[in-house]
C-alpha cells in the first residue's frame, strides 16, 4: 500500500526542546549504519568538534566530527543532516534561508523534519491521546494527505491566538520547537514539500522520546521492518 | 564554571532558539533597529593587518593566496606563552600581522607592541623559511566573529601543501571521564586531527563524549571541510590563569616532528618563562 520511488528523502533534526530531533537522528544514523557524505559548512552554528559519536570499534572511534554533518543511504534513498550544536545568536534566520535553498537545489523530493515541542504548554486538545503529532506542507498533503489518516496519525492542533478572549483565530504554535515552525512557514510558502514530525516532551532524559519519534517515523517511511507492531 | 554556592542558577533550554527571539519574529523590525544592528555588525568586524605579506615577493597583489607549510596557533594566554618561552625569539622570527577585534570582553588594536598580559592576536613568520606561519592568540574571539576569523586568516593561506597545529587549554572541569577525577594527574593533553593528518602525536586523543568548543574547534572544523592536515592539542587544567605548571604541559611536544626543528635554547627558555609570570603577579596585589 505504500508505494515509494526515485525520491530522495531528507531528514533533519530541529534543535528543540530536550535534543529530541538530533538523538533522533543519532538513532537513525547509526542504527541504518549510515555513511558521512558531507559537511554542512556554516557560520550560523556554534563550532564544535569531537571524536567518531557512532564509533563501535577502536578502528572507527578516530574519526573527526564537526557541528553539521550529512549522512546518506543509497539503497534507501534517504539522506540525513544532523546538527550537533545550537544557533549563534541572530542567526537562525540566515541559517533556515540556506537549509532550504539547498534542499531546493539538491533536487530533495521530500523532507522530514524531526522536533519537540514543551509537553507543558499543551492546550487542553492536545493533551488527549498521543503525545506525536505531524504537519505536512500543501504541497506534500496532496501526495500523501490520505496515508496519515490511514495511520491514523494526529495532526498538531493550532492553538487559540489570544486564549479566553478570542477563540476563533487560530494559529500555529510549537513552543520550544527552535527553527520549526519557521522551516514549515518557509517550506509552505516556497512550496517544499515537508513533513514535521514532533513529540511533546520535557527536558530530562530524552532517549526514550527519540526512540518513540523514530518508531513514529518508521511507521510512515518503513525503514526497517518493525518486529513488534507499533502501538 | 563554578558558580556559588546557594546561588540559584537558571538551566540553558536546550530549544536552541530562546522564547525571547522567537517572541521577536512577531514584532516587526524598524529601520532604526535595522540601522543599530548593522552598525554593530560593521564594529564587530575582525580585520587582520598584514604588516608584511608572509611568503609573497613584495610587490605581489595582495589577493593572491600565500603558500604556507606550517601554521602553529596558539589560543589562549597559557598555550600563547608556551611558545613565547620555547619557539619564539626575535632573533629567528619577525612579526607579519595583527588581528584587530572589538566585542564585548576585548578589544585589540593594530599596534604589534604588546606586552604578555594584554590580549592580543599576532602573526609571526619564520625568518629563515618564510612558509613557516605562527600565531598567539591570547584575545577572546566571540562566537560570531570566529568563522570570519577563520575565512580571513586561514582563507589567505594555499591550502595545498599547508599543515595546521592548533594549542589551546580548557578547565579539567570539561573533561567526562567514567574513572574519578581525583586521579586525573592534571594537567594533561589530548589531541584531536583531522582524517588527513598522519603524522604521530604526542599524547593520548580526546576520547567521546569529550567535545572541543570555540575558536579550536572553528579552526580544527575548517581544516576537516578543506581536507587540511590538522592536530589539536587541548591542554585540561585547573588553572585558568598564567601559570608554570600548564605552560609546561605543553612540553611533550617540543619532540614531535613539526615543532623540533623550531625549539630554541631550554636554559633560556625558563628564564623567559619567570619573567612572563612575574609581569602577571603586579596586578595580583592586595591591601587591607
Amino acid at each position: 500500500y505504500f508505494v515509494y520511488c526515485g525520491a530522495r528523502v531528507p531528514l533533519q533534526p530541529a534543535v528543540s526542546v530536550g535534543n529530541v530531533g538530533q538523538l533522533a537522528i543519532d538513532l537513525v544514523i547509526s542504527t541504518l549504519d549510515m555513511t558521512k557524505v558531507g559537511y554542512f559548512y556554516t557560520d550560523c552554528l556554534v563550532p564544535m568538534v569531537g571524536n567518531n559519536p557512532y564509533a563501535t570499534a577502536e578502528e572507527n572511534s578516530v574519526e573527526l566530527s564537526i557541528n553539521a554533518e550529512v549522512y546518506s543511504l543509497p539503497s534507501k534513498k534517504l539522506v540525513v543532516l544532523q546538527i550537533r550544536s545550537p544557533f549563534i545568536k541572530n542567526k537562525y534566520r540566515p541559517f533556515c534561508q540556506m537549509l532550504l535553498s539547498w534542499v531546493k537545489s539538491s533536487k530533495c523530493a521530500q523532507v522530514v523534519l524531526l522536533s519537540s515541542s514543551h509537553a507543558y504548554q499543551r492546550d487542553d486538545e492536545q493533551l488527549l491521546g498521543t503525545p506525536l503529532r505531524y504537519l505536512l506542507t500543501p504541497d506534500l498533503e496532496k501526495a500523501f494527505g490520505g496515508l496519515m489518516q490511514e495511520l491514523n496519525w494526529k495532526e498538531m492542533e493550532k492553538v487559540a491566538a489570544y486564549p479566553g478572549i478570542n477563540d476563533t483565530e487560530k494559529i500555529l504554535h510549537i513552543p520550544g520547537g527552535g527553527i520549526t515552525k519557521l522551516l514549515f512557514t518557509e517550506s509552505c510558502s516556497k512550496g517544499i514539500q515537508m513533513a514535521v514530525l514532533l513529540k511533546f516532551c520535557s527536558e530530562g532524559d530524552n532517549i526514550p522520546d527519540a526512540f518513540a519519534l523514530v518508531n513514529y517515523l518508521n511507521e510512515w517511511l518503513q525503514l526497517i521492518k518493525s518486529e513488534v507492531s507499533a502501538v | 564554571m563554578a558558580t556559588f554556592f546557594g546561588e540559584v542558577v537558571v538551566a540553558p533550554s536546550r530549544a536552541g532558539v530562546d522564547d525571547e527571539e522567537s517572541a521577536e519574529e512577531s514584532c516587526e523590525e524598524t529601520p532604526e533597529d535595522r540601522e543599530i544592528r548593522r552598525e554593530l555588525e560593521k564594529k564587530r568586524e575582525i580585520d587582520v593587518l598584514w604588516t608584511l605579506k608572509p611568503g609573497a615577493p613584495a610587490g605581489s597583489s595582495a589577493d593572491q593566496p600565500f603558500a604556507c607549510s606550517q601554521f602553529i596557533v596558539a589560543i589562549g594566554h597559557n598555550a600563547a606563552a608556551f611558545l613565547s618561552s620555547f619557539i619564539l625569539d626575535s632573533v629567528c622570527w619577525e612579526v607579519v600581522g595583527v588581528v584587530k577585534l572589538w566585542n564585548e570582553w576585548c578589544r585589540t588594536s593594530n599596534t604589534t607592541n604588546v606586552l604578555p598580559t594584554d590580549s592580543f592576536c599576532l602573526f609571526y613568520q619564520l625568518i629563515s623559511d618564510p612558509t613557516v606561519l605562527l600565531c598567539q592568540c591570547s584575545c577572546y574571539v566571540a562566537e560570531d566573529q570566529q568563522f570570519q576569523w577563520l575565512e580571513k586568516v586561514l582563507g589567505c593561506m594555499r591550502k595545498e601543501g599547508l599543515q595546521v597545529t592548533i594549542l589551546s587549554t580548557c578547565p579539567v572541569a570539561d573533561y567526562k571521564t567514567q574513572e574519578s577525577t581525583l586521579t586525573l594527574p592534571s594537567p594533561f593533553l589530548k589531541a584531536l586531527k583531522t582524517k588527513e593528518f598522519k603524522e604521530q602525536i604526542c599524547c593520548p586523543l580526546l576520547e567521546q563524549p569529550n567535545i572541543v568548543r570555540d575558536l579550536p574547534a572553528a579552526v580544527l572544523s575548517y581544516c576537516q571541510v578543506w581536507h587540511i592536515p590538522a592536530v589539536l592539542y587541548q591542554c585540561y587544567t585547573d588553572i585558568i590563569k598564567l601559570d608554570t605548571i600548564t605552560i609546561e604541559a605543553f612540553k611533550p611536544l617540543l619532540s614531535s616532528k613539526m615543532l623540533k626543528s623550531l625549539v630554541k635554547d631550554v636554559s633560556e627558555s625558563s628564564k623567559i618563562l619567570k619573567k612572563l609570570l612575574t609581569t602577571n603577579e603586579t596586578h595580583n596585589n592586595i591591601y587591607i
